[in-house]
């Protein structure tokens, strides 16, 4: 524990456990397989690539719910986390 | 007109058979004409947990395969004379049994039966497959934990896929203390994550262990979960019961009746 959490009201269990289920059941239900998803990975890396210098080790890419912005509740999507090293050394001809 | 209706879970050890015994002598104690099927191949449990497992002479398995008449299986209930149970076989696996036999059998059951309850097994093969396929209904049962609700949302899933409109939760083995505490998902969390019809939350009574050494359904007894699960069969019914408060169980009561003691 650290000392931030001395501040912070400790989640209860109860909490904890809801949340994880709701983003166990966003990817249960979108039936996304980890193929699928080293997939995706690899076609973002490719395209995003022809533009600029990413770190493509540290990319992140999950499905996670998220409020509609149209206020229907949530939805699904898609959260990717690109680490761009360079955006200069590779410049769009 | 019969309805058949089908208690599943997915997981393993949540209550299906507890819930389909107590469910099944509720109806019976209701007036109506049931039978129970227990579906689980290999795996017989809901003979015992009935008590009436001395009197098992043919079971489902021999009924698909035509060495007896379905009336030489079902075994009457030790206190309603309108109540029924097929019993499982002991020694033979799930692909004994075809979806299209079970619904063969269920179509003739339903001449004489108002009520058709199939205990599924855990699990979503064979034996899923042949409980669910003669079903109109389902009671989905689950308990407050991420594993259960995480496998209940998948049967959910196959059960849209299979065409069975009319989806029912049970949330089962509830401890309101818990839940006060923050320390377990509340009815109205796991409803919400389901986004299905609850029809009924069963306390995690003691009395419920009792009944089952006994062999003998506590539904519609004096005890919380009894009570339970005479509001589920008559919501089953199609009537309008206001849910339980089920705050005055065990340690939350003895400590509500604590503080009142103090003020």
């Amino acid at each position: 524990m650290g000392l931030f959490d001395l501040f912070n009201k400790k989640k209860s269990s109860g909490d904890y456990a809801k949340d994880r289920l709701k983003l166990l059941l966003v990817s249960d239900r979108a039936n996304c397989s980890p193929d699928i998803m080293e997939q995706i990975k690899n076609d973002i890396i490719e395209v995003i690539s022809r533009y600029m210098e990413i770190d493509a080790s540290g990319l992140d890419i999950q499905i996670t719910q998220t409020e509609s912005e149209g206020g229907h509740g949530s939805v699904p999507a898609l959260y990717a986390n690109i680490p761009i090293k360079d955006l200069k050394s590779k410049t769009v001809k | 007109m019969s309805e058949v209706i089908v208690i599943t879970s997915g997981k393993g050890g949540v209550g299906k058979t507890t819930t389909t015994a107590n469910v099944g002598t509720g109806l019976a104690k209701l007036d109506k004409k049931v039978v129970l099927i227990d579906t689980d191949i290999g795996l017989r449990n809901l003979d015992v947990v009935m008590g009436l497992e001395n009197r098992i002479v043919y079971n489902l398995v021999d009924v698909v395969e035509g060495n007896c008449r379905y009336k030489q299986a079902l075994i009457k209930d030790k206190t309603y004379s309108n109540l029924f149970l097929l019993p499982s076989a002991q020694t033979k696996d799930k692909s004994s049994v075809s979806p299209e036999q079970m619904k063969k059998l269920v179509d003739e059951l339903k001449k004489e039966f108002d009520y058709i309850i199939l205990d599924c097994p855990a699990g979503i093969e064979q034996g899923f497959k042949n409980a669910i396929a003669a079903a109109d209904r389902a009671l989905i049962v689950t308990t407050p934990e991420v594993s259960a609700i995480r496998d209940a949302d998948r049967i959910i899933g196959l059960l849209e896929a299979n065409d069975i409109k009319k989806i029912d939760l049970i949330v089962n083995r509830i401890r309101m203390d818990m839940v006060n505490r923050g320390e377990m998902m509340s009815i109205e969390d796991v409803v919400e994550i389901l986004a299905i019809d609850l029809i009924g939350a069963v306390p995690d009574d003691e009395n419920i262990v009792i009944s089952t050494n006994q062999g003998q359904p506590l539904v519609g007894d004096s005890s919380l979960a009894g009570k339970a699960y005479f509001n589920i069969c008559k919501r089953v019914l199609g009537e309008e019961v206001e849910f339980l408060d089920l705050n005055e169980s065990g340690f939350f009561k003895k400590l509500s009746k604590l503080f009142k003691k103090a003020n």
